[in-house]
């Protein structure tokens, strides 16, 4: 075999990424991609564990037993989630444990959104509809990402997740049709989760540093101000079918451009509680690491049975 | 990192009778016990399969992609092995 340069090397990796045929583990690829598919694919991971801890919240409290159920199953498939996920990062040659070290010690984020607290049942149904539907957007696009075991994870996460979606409209609408405090609870966890679930996109296109080289990577196939349009044009209508009123002054449908046109983003907000200083996120953190410290003797003891049989 | 990670194992699923089992993803388990009751919860929990198969990762041997030209070559310039290659006199639709 003759040994290609980086530069030859780089450029068939680019000529299979323009064909739209998929990079395998064991593929060559620039270091960078690698490194770029690690932060995204390992910081999905981690929204999608630390997602459940908002939810976990209100499974002892849910009014019924069907939704306490369903609660139960969504967070459930999360946790399936964030598993998938993590392997497919460990196929990039990073351990699990790094990885998730790497989440306790700030260096990785998560999604913005879980570091908001849930205060009411009705948060149930905004995070399932809203944060969910906001994903989900967000994960269809990543089905045809450029990396195999990303796509091939989102394939699955997105034919469950739907589900999520659903569930969580179908708590907004029972509320709707409910008393007057049920639907002045559903307005009010409206009121709360619609901006930071356009924020769960990510900086404007002109502010995100990855963008444009995640999209010749096809890591990404859509920007996040597409995204997040797009999110707006399915949710409107959803919320005025339901009598829900968007917090937003400044939206309007726009004839012309055949979207809505929506008010400004309180960037500022978005970065404080990515930089740590929204309501929960040092609660978050502790959760997870209290979780892996205290978990510790039972893994210990499970990888010492297994030695202990094997012998 | 603890030298006390548990193993990765590659998990095969079997949809329904009459077809193979398929790779659907890995996981980490300390066992093959675990690790099979670990891919029911989180490969099957709708209804994908009847069947598992679980293997330590460690255990699989693999081609190397940087070869798969040379390595699969002989497959795609043999063209005599496929029915379209050969010309059937006209009158035989099926054959």
């Amino acid at each position: 075999m003759e040994t290609l340069t980086q530069e030859k090397l780089a450029e068939k990796f680019q000529a299979k990424i323009d064909a739209d045929i998929k990079i395998e583990p064991n593929d060559w690829m620039p270091d960078t991609y690698r490194k770029s598919l690690i932060r995204q694919i390992s910081q999905h991971a981690h929204s999608e564990i630390v997602g459940m801890l908002p939810e976990g919240n209100w499974i002892t409290r849910a009014p019924s037993l069907r939704r306490k159920a369903v609660l139960l199953a969504k967070v459930q498939d999360e946790a399936g989630h964030g598993l998938y996920l993590y392997s497919a990062t460990e196929t990039l040659g990073v351990s699990r444990e790094e990885t998730i070290d790497d989440l306790h010690s700030g260096k990785v984020k998560y999604s913005s959104i879980f570091n908001y607290p849930t205060l009411s049942w009705a948060d149930m149904g905004a995070i399932g509809w809203l944060v969910d539907g906001a994903a989900i957007m967000n994960q269809v696009a990543l089905c045809r990402t450029s990396y195999g075991p990303y796509a091939r994870a989102m394939v699955k996460i997105c034919k469950e997740e739907s589900f999520h979606q659903r569930q969580g409209y179908e708590i907004m609408s029972t509320l709707m049709n409910g008393t007057e405090a049920q639907r002045e609870m559903a307005q009010d966890a409206m009121n709360r989760f619609w901006w930071p679930s356009l924020m769960m996109f990510g900086p404007s296109d002109a502010e995100s540093k990855h963008t444009e080289q995640s999209m010749r990577w096809r890591i990404k196939r859509h920007t996040n101000d597409e995204l997040r349009q797009s999110f707006v044009d399915a949710s409107v209508p959803q919320a005025e079918l339901i009598g829900l009123k968007i917090p937003d002054p400044n939206l309007v449908w726009n004839e012309a451009r055949g979207h809505y046109d929506f008010g400004a983003i309180d960037w500022e907000e978005f970065w404080q509680v990515v930089g740590g200083n929204g309501p929960c996120n040092k609660e978050r953190i502790e959760a997870r690491v209290k979780a892996k410290e205290e978990g510790e003797w039972v893994r210990e003891a499970a990888m010492a049975y297994a030695k202990k049989h094997k012998s | 990192m603890s030298t006390n990670e548990w193993p990765l194992w590659e998990v095969f699923i079997r949809s329904k009778q009459g077809l193979n089992h398929k790779h659907v993803g890995s996981l980490r388990a300390p066992d093959a016990e675990m690790a099979l009751q670990n891919a029911r919860d989180v490969y099957t929990r709708r209804s994908e399969g009847i069947s598992i198969w679980v293997v330590q990762s460690a255990l699989i041997t693999a081609s190397d992609p940087a070869d798969s030209e040379a390595y699969f070559e002989p497959s795609d310039s043999k063209v005599y092995r496929h029915p379209t290659f050969y010309d059937l006199p006209d009158g035989i639709e099926h054959m």
